[in-house]
């Protein structure tokens, strides 16, 4: 008698080496990073492979203090917060409106926001940059935060439009009946019940005000701009002028200290961004 | 009634003010802009009319930047959805099987936590972590190859022409592919687990039910995909510019790149406004015959 086939094994043992393979290629290079942030110069030019012999916390003391990380993170941490709230509050505000009142107009708004979402923001980036200095807002952190905010509109009232819209209309009638107005029945009763719905975009705004790059080094040009620089742009200037002075170590310490703090953020949220996933699929 | 227009007017009217100054505005006077000569140091400039198109159709730098984008519009959105879907399919039904049905592996939880820790990366860091990877002595490609024995291959990856753009382009699909898998994951757990009961009944393998089941329920989601992979194509300019420069020489250069440049380092801002605007258009063709090309086989559902 043969032994009859077993190909239930087969597959899932290839799947594994796949998927694992995949990790290795995506985790790799950040430890790589992390690992070769507490090693000397010396180390990581002669063995890019090696342990550091003894850990080296002082590049991490180098790149916060003397290449200014420190600095440019705080810079981050406040353009993002600022314009991370005014893109909720007017987001919502105009997302609500489009959602479940009837105006002339509608579409046409609608559209204008929502076509924003199709196009490089580097298309407009001549013109953007001297509405932004003719308004005297260039190397600011507050024109920073208002052109955020601007460009981070399309995604919030895309999202938040269909939000609403979802939401059943009973309760709002039933809260108008009891003589609630239209501002009442937006703070007390819509925005709580949206709130789901404004968590994922919150998380997914956070991450593309964090991460972006091009409307910064653009923006923040001009005297004593270095100053108010945001992360993303002086770990990109601290690359350059670390290759100049060979001071590898504290380069690698900046981009740790630039990385860690949001994979942390994320993985304990990551329930969160999975299922924003999952329903921003449906529309 | 006027108390309702007046509630609408004040939620709307911040937000529409906010985004015409910085959106909209901005999009609208690139036109303008685009026919002029302005080197933005003075007021002044002259209307050239269709001259700056002209130069542009013969700017060898331009078409040959524009040519590694069309390049990327052609590999990157294919190349990322299928080791997405590949991926995506391993996690949700490459596990055992038995009477039940297919299971999907164990740790996929965990799998899909980590796939998405390049989409949480700033596009900066990214950069700045793979033009270290890419180092001729210190990077951690080299250092790989030779501790492998295969010191042969090890060569200044970003200083060599012939591989700059590649070393560019594998980046982007490094760092877009993780989010697809999550994203057709989701996707997947959302088809019933009955149609794939019923397939694996009638004796379906496992490649025939990604292509035959999975790949066309998932249709709209592929789209929605392709098109965000595009406007990546299209861009790129982040990762490039943080990487290679665009060099050696031009040899990785995108559109974007010589835009940037043009308006922020040469100052002829009514130039680079010509190149913005003739991207515009590229967009929106590029979608719209893409809209067009995938709309005809989409299935009936």
């Amino acid at each position: 008698m043969t032994v009859p086939p077993r190909p239930g094994r087969v597959i899932p043992v290839l799947s594994h080496g796949f998927l694992a393979g995949w990790a290795l290629l995506t985790t790799l290079p950040l430890l790589w990073a992390v690992l070769s942030s507490f090693k000397t110069d010396n180390e990581i030019l002669t063995d890019p492979w090696g342990l550091p012999s003894r850990p080296r916390p002082e590049n991490w003391a180098r790149a916060w203090d003397d290449a200014h990380i420190g600095r440019y993170f705080l810079n981050s941490a406040i353009v993002v917060t600022g314009a991370l709230t005014l893109t909720m509050i007017l987001g919502a505000m105009a997302a609500y409106v489009l959602a479940r009142y009837r105006f002339p107009g509608r579409r046409i708004v609608h559209l204008a926001f929502t076509g924003g979402m199709m196009f490089p923001v580097f298309l407009a980036l001549v013109p953007l940059f001297f509405v932004v200095r003719d308004l005297g807002l260039l190397g600011t952190l507050p024109g920073l935060i208002l052109v955020y905010a601007a460009y981070s509109l399309p995604f919030t009232v895309f999202f938040l439009t269909a939000f609403f819209r979802t939401l059943p209309a009973t309760v709002a009638e039933a809260a108008m009946v009891d003589g609630c107005g239209d501002y009442r029945l937006f703070f007390r009763v819509m925005l709580p019940m949206a709130r789901p719905g404004l968590v994922s975009v919150a998380i997914f705004t956070f991450l593309f005000q964090w991460n972006q790059y091009v409307l910064p080094i653009v923006l923040m040009q001009g005297e004593g701009a270095e100053r108010r620089w945001v992360l993303a742009q002086g770990l990109t200037a601290l690359a350059v002028n670390e290759g100049y002075r060979g001071d590898y170590s504290g380069l690698f310490a900046g981009m740790t200290i630039a990385m860690l703090p949001v994979l942390l953020g994320y993985v304990a949220f990551h329930r969160q961004v999975q299922s924003g996933l999952a329903a921003g699929n449906l529309h | 009634m006027r108390g309702k227009r007046l509630f609408v007017a004040t939620f709307l009217g911040p937000p529409l003010l906010l985004y015409g100054v910085f959106v909209l505005s901005p999009y609208a006077q690139a036109f303008p802009i685009a026919a002029t000569d302005w080197r933005g140091l003075t007021p002044q400039y002259d209307f050239v009319g269709l001259a700056n198109v002209r130069r542009l159709a013969g700017d060898g730098l331009f078409w040959n930047a524009l040519g590694h984008n069309a390049l990327l519009l052609l590999l990157l959105p294919p190349a990322t959805i299928l080791l997405g879907l590949f991926l995506a399919s391993m996690l949700s039904v490459g596990g055992r099987r038995d009477r039940a049905g297919v299971h999907g592996v164990r740790g996929a939880a965990l799998y899909r936590i980590v796939y998405f820790f390049p989409q949480v990366l700033s596009v900066a860091v990214i950069g700045v972590l793979w033009k270290q990877i890419y180092a001729p002595t210190s990077g951690l490609l080299n250092g790989v190859l030779r501790a492998v024995g295969l010191d042969a291959l090890a060569r200044p990856w970003l200083g060599d022409p012939r591989f700059s753009f590649w070393c560019v382009a594998l980046v982007l699909l490094w760092s877009n592919a993780g989010f697809y898998v999550v994203l057709f994951g989701a996707a997947m757990q959302a088809i019933p687990r009955d149609i794939y009961e019923a397939a694996l009944l009638d004796g379906a393998t496992r490649a025939t039910t990604l292509f035959r089941v999975t790949v066309p329920l998932l249709w709209d989601t592929v789209q929605v995909a392709w098109v965000y992979l595009a406007i990546v194509a299209i861009d790129a300019f982040a990762v490039v510019q943080i990487i290679t420069d665009g060099g050696p020489g031009f040899s990785s250069d995108v559109a974007g790149l010589r835009l940037y440049k043009t308006a922020f380092a040469d100052a002829q801002f009514g130039y680079a406004s010509t190149m913005g605007v003739a991207m515009f258009f590229l967009t929106l063709s590029v979608a719209a015959l893409f809209l067009r090309v995938t709309r005809r086989d989409r299935p009936e559902t």
